[in-house]
Order: C-alpha cells, then structure tokens, then sequence
C-alpha cells in the first residue's frame, strides 16, 4: 500500500440535525462521508417522544382520540379515521352512511393538505422557493373547510367513535365542489413549473432508487411503494368507510426514484379530488352517529385496523380488556418504517441528496416519534 | 390461555355457565371475560399444521382476523415459511403486550400480510421476562426497528439483532415504559437532572 499523504481523505462523520431546515422536523442524521459520497448513516430519533402508547392505556377510548391527530399533525383527520375504526371495530359497530361518506370527503382533502404540504417543503428543500408559496395557499382552503366543519384547522378531531358529532354546515357541499373546480388547475400549474423543469428532473430522476422487492422487504408502504411499480392501496385492496363505491385509480411509477414518487403524488391529488366529487354528490341523508353506548367498553379481544394515510398504511393494534380504557393501544406509523429505508437510499448516493431523499419519505417527526 | 388471558381479579362467570341460572332474564348477561374466538380454517392452517405440528398451539379467528399462537422458538421458522412458501412477504409490525401477572409475561406480535393473498394474519408467542428471543432481522428487514422499539418499550432483548439499542429514550435511560407497573407519570428522574438540569420533567 502506498504511503498516506495529505490527499488521502479518510471518512469524515457529520451530524445532520436535529436542528435543520430540511429534516422538517427534529431528525437527526449522522452521515458517514467519502469526500461528497454517502458510505452509510443512522438515524436518531426520539426527540418529539411523547408516550402516546402509554398514555392510550390511561386515557378512556373517547378521551384518547383527540391524542392521535397530534402524531400526523399534517394528516389529523387520517389519524382520527383510523384510530375510529379499530374502536368500531373492537365494538363491532359501523357509522352510518352519510357519516361514512362526509368521512370520506374529509379524509381526501386531508390528503391533498398532506401532499400539498409535502410538495411545497419538498421543492423547497431543492432550491425552487415559489411552489411553497403556492402549495399553502391552496392548503389555506382546505383548513378553511375544516375550521368551517368543526372550528379546528389542524388538529381537528373531526371524527368521534360511531360516526360523526358535527352535521355539516350549510353550503359544506357547495364550498367542497367549488375548492375541487378551483384546485386541478392549480396541480397543472404546479406541473407547468415543476415537471418538466431542468433543475428539477436532474436532482430527481434516479435518485434516491427504492426497488419493490426492497420496499416489501423494509415495509415501505404509500406513496414510495407505489412509485416503485406496485399497484397496492388499502382503499382498494381491503376498502373501508365505503371507499368501494367509489371510482379513482392508483397511481404508480417505474423506477421508485424520486421523480416517480413526485408525480404519483401529483396525481394523487387529482385522484382525490375525483373522490371528493363523487362523494359530495352523493352524501346519503340520515344519523350521522351509530349506535354506541356512553362508554365505549368493548368486549374483551384484540384488533388490528388500518387505513391508506397519505404516508402509507397506518394501524393500530388495540387489545381490551373490556374496561374504558385500552389494555394496550399500538400504533403502526408509516412514517417510522418508511424512515427506517433512509439508509438505503442514500447510501452510495451524494450528500446533496440526501435532503431530497428526505423530503420524498414525506416524513412527521411527530409520527415517527410519538 | 383462555384464564392466562386475564390473571387479575375474580374471574367472571363464562355465559355458558349463566345461562342456566333463574336469573338470567333479571340481570344482562355479562361479557365473556375471554376473547370469543373461533376457529381459523384455510390452506395456511393445513399447511403450517404439517409444517410444525405441535409448536402452534391455535389457530383462531377474531373478529374475521386471524391469528395463530406459537411456542416462540418456533417463530421465526414460522415468519421465515410464511414468507417463503405462502407469500407473506410485506412485515406489518412488531409489538408486544404486557400481562405482568401470567408466568409467561409477555405476548409478542408479528402482523403480516400478503400482497398476493391480500391477507392479513398475525402470529402470536407468549413469552416469560427475560426471555430472548431470536430476531427477525433475518427474515424481514423491517424488523430491525420494530424491534428495538419493542426492547426500548418492554426490555424485551432479541437475540441475534444486529443493533439492539434503545430507539425512542436516550440509551441511558432506565426503565421500560411500556411495562404495566411502569407509571404514567414515571421518569428517569436521575437522568432527566443530569442531562436536562431540571428536577423533573413533570
């Protein structure tokens, strides 16, 4: 071997976070570096550890549901939708159709909130400063719908157990029919600047290349699943809250690179915004609350339940002991597993890229850490 | 395991042994203190009965989920022909359950599916403090994580896990959570001085 000289670079570690603008959130990420050349890194996390487990299984079931929206902050309603239905499940009770269907329709608009929010931070991370500006506008309309609906922009505890406590307010459908109208032409517009952008395809296409057996393997749902070319979506593989009826496609990619994970997330606004249509043309009359007692004490047994959140398959795992209280309250965030592929996908690649490779996981610390 | 499954208090009367009774009209019946399964019928079943015979103690349907209990050395072998021979090739989750009063204190959860069957099981082990079983990093990348948050939560160690560090606390931290005697306001006071410089966090 050749004697050592000052060129010789050795492996230079540097930390990442958890302060830093573009680990959108408290991430931290030691990169092991080879000049700009990423050999490896591992992820801390933890920082935003609340106990949301621990304090499942010391609150009611009716007084932990509004815990669950602080996890995905940016998806609340989706965390609301899915912590409902394992209890219902436990319980044995469905919500009735209308509440299914405005379920439905509060759910989707969730998702175009998440993505747009995704999008906006995303191109921001790249370097394009404008979507960002353009993203939180439209996200602006959507927090209206449901400061409107239930006085909440955020954390909106939309849902309750059995169905729904709010009946929508007079013109809900009408303000939802206008928002749809109003936002596929701003996704065009999105694309106009973004998708076919020069700056923009040369830091996403092949970057950040997350295979299907790799993705099955790591337990990577959502999104990047389904940029890496498998068709899979809870609301069409196993559907609930009535998304059976209906019609919208499930976008996919080719490569799972970052640039497919770009545009099934485009078109995964104009899917729900499809969904949305349908279903505020068609909101059933009738309760809007099942048939559930006071206290909710479900028969004692265990049961799994997930849903399609924007970020992937969200679940939860709740054991009863027949108490008031969940005997023991899982919840299986995509967000944390998806992360868990970080690795993966940086390694080898440049350091540049490991923000953008961030940013498509379309992570919440809040979720991943609980 | 139907009375392992609720060690603490009196155990209720099952509705069987109610319903003789002259009373049964003036009082509603009381919930089954166990979980009412039935039992689980498929292809899977057969197969993994030929399999592994003894070491799955049950397989049972919940609520239309199924899940199987196993002898936890068995595990892993189970995850690994899942995977293998019947498409169970996506892990869910790892998690555990806390029953501090049952001789076997833990129950460990693996939730899989199958993007071929779209089907979703759950295998089931029940396994004594201090026990360590072996990891399913082998098997299912995805376990690395799933797993250390399940030692960082419940101080469950798995054996042949490349890095079994704590995930969610600080490494330092002492305690496990998740356990049940584990209170809910109930920190690492020494660790919250030494390294916040507060008294408590509380």
């Amino acid at each position: 071997m050749p004697e050592a000289t000052f060129l010789d670079a050795t492996e230079l570690v540097i930390n990442m976070g958890p302060q830093h603008p573009s680990t959108h959130g408290v991430l931290r990420v030691i990169l092991k570096l080879d000049g700009e050349k990423v050999n490896g890194t591992e992820c801390v996390i933890g920082y935003l550890h609340r106990g949301v487990e621990k304090i499942g299984e010391n609150r009611t079931y009716q007084q932990f549901a509004p815990y669950v929206d602080r996890m995905d902050y940016v998806a609340a309603v989706s965390n609301g939708l899915g912590y409902c239905l394992a209890v219902e499940k436990l319980l044995n009770v469905e919500a009735p159709p209308r509440a299914q269907a405005v379920r439905v329709i509060l759910t989707e608009l969730n998702r175009i909130a998440s993505h747009l929010l995704w999008l906006g931070t995303h191109a921001l991370d790249i370097g394009a400063i404008t979507p960002v500006f353009y993203c939180l506008r439209e996200r602006e309309e959507v927090l209206k719908i449901f400061e409107n609906y239930c006085g909440a922009r955020l954390t909106t505890h939309a849902f309750r157990i059995g169905g729904l406590l709010y009946e929508t307010y007079d013109g809900f459908e009408e303000e939802v029919r206008k928002f749809c109208d109003w936002f596929i032409p701003k996704v065009d517009e999105y694309e106009e600047l973004l998708t076919n952008n020069r700056i923009w395809v040369g830091r996403l296409k092949g970057v950040g290349i997350l295979s299907a057996d790799e993705c099955k393997e790591y337990g990577v749902t959502g999104p990047v699943l389904r940029a890496a070319g498998v068709q899979w979506d809870l609301r069409k593989a196993q559907p609930y809250s009535g998304y059976e009826q209906y019609e919208f496609d499930i976008p996919t990619g080719e490569n799972g690179d970052t640039y497919d994970r770009y545009t099934v997330r485009m078109e995964e606004m104009r899917q729900s915004t499809r969904i949305v249509r349908q279903a505020v043309e068609r909101i059933p009359t009738g309760p809007i609350m099942g048939k559930v007692p006071k206290v909710v004490k479900p028969p004692v047994g265990e049961a799994y339940v997930s849903i399609e959140a924007p970020k992937g398959e969200l679940g939860y795992f709740i054991v009863s002991d027949n108490s008031t209280q969940p005997y023991r309250l899982r919840v299986r965030p995509p967000s944390f597993v998806n992360l868990q592929a970080l690795d993966c996908m940086v390694r080898g690649g440049l350091v540049a890229d490991v923000v953008a490779i961030i940013g498509t996981l379309d992570i919440v610390l809040g979720e991943v850490d609980r | 395991m139907a009375d392992e499954q609720k060690p603490e208090g009196p155990v209720a009367p099952k509705p069987a042994a109610a319903k003789p009774a002259a009373a049964a009209h003036a009082a509603p019946p009381k919930p089954p203190a166990v979980m009412v399964t039935t039992p689980w019928e498929s292809d899977i079943v057969q197969l993994l009965k030929d399999h592994f015979g003894d070491d799955i103690t049950e397989f049972s349907t919940y609520l239309g989920q199924n899940f199987l209990v196993a002898k936890p050395d068995a595990a892993i072998a189970i995850l690994d022909t899942l995977k293998l021979e019947l498409d169970f090739d996506y892990l869910v989750d790892i998690t555990a359950v806390d029953y501090p009063k049952r001789a076997k204190r833990f129950d460990l959860v693996y939730i899989l599916y199958s993007f071929a069957r779209n089907e979703r099981i759950r295998v089931k082990t029940m396994i004594p403090d201090g026990y360590m079983p072996a990891t399913a990093v082998t098997v299912h990348l995805a376990a690395n994580w799933l797993e250390r948050e399940v030692f960082d939560m419940f101080g469950i160690q798995f054996a042949g896990h490349p890095d079994m560090r704590r995930i969610l606390l600080p490494e330092e931290w002492q305690g496990y959570p998740l356990r049940k005697e584990y209170g809910i306001l109930q920190q690492d006071d020494a660790w919250v001085r030494e390294n916040l410089g507060i008294e408590s966090g509380q």
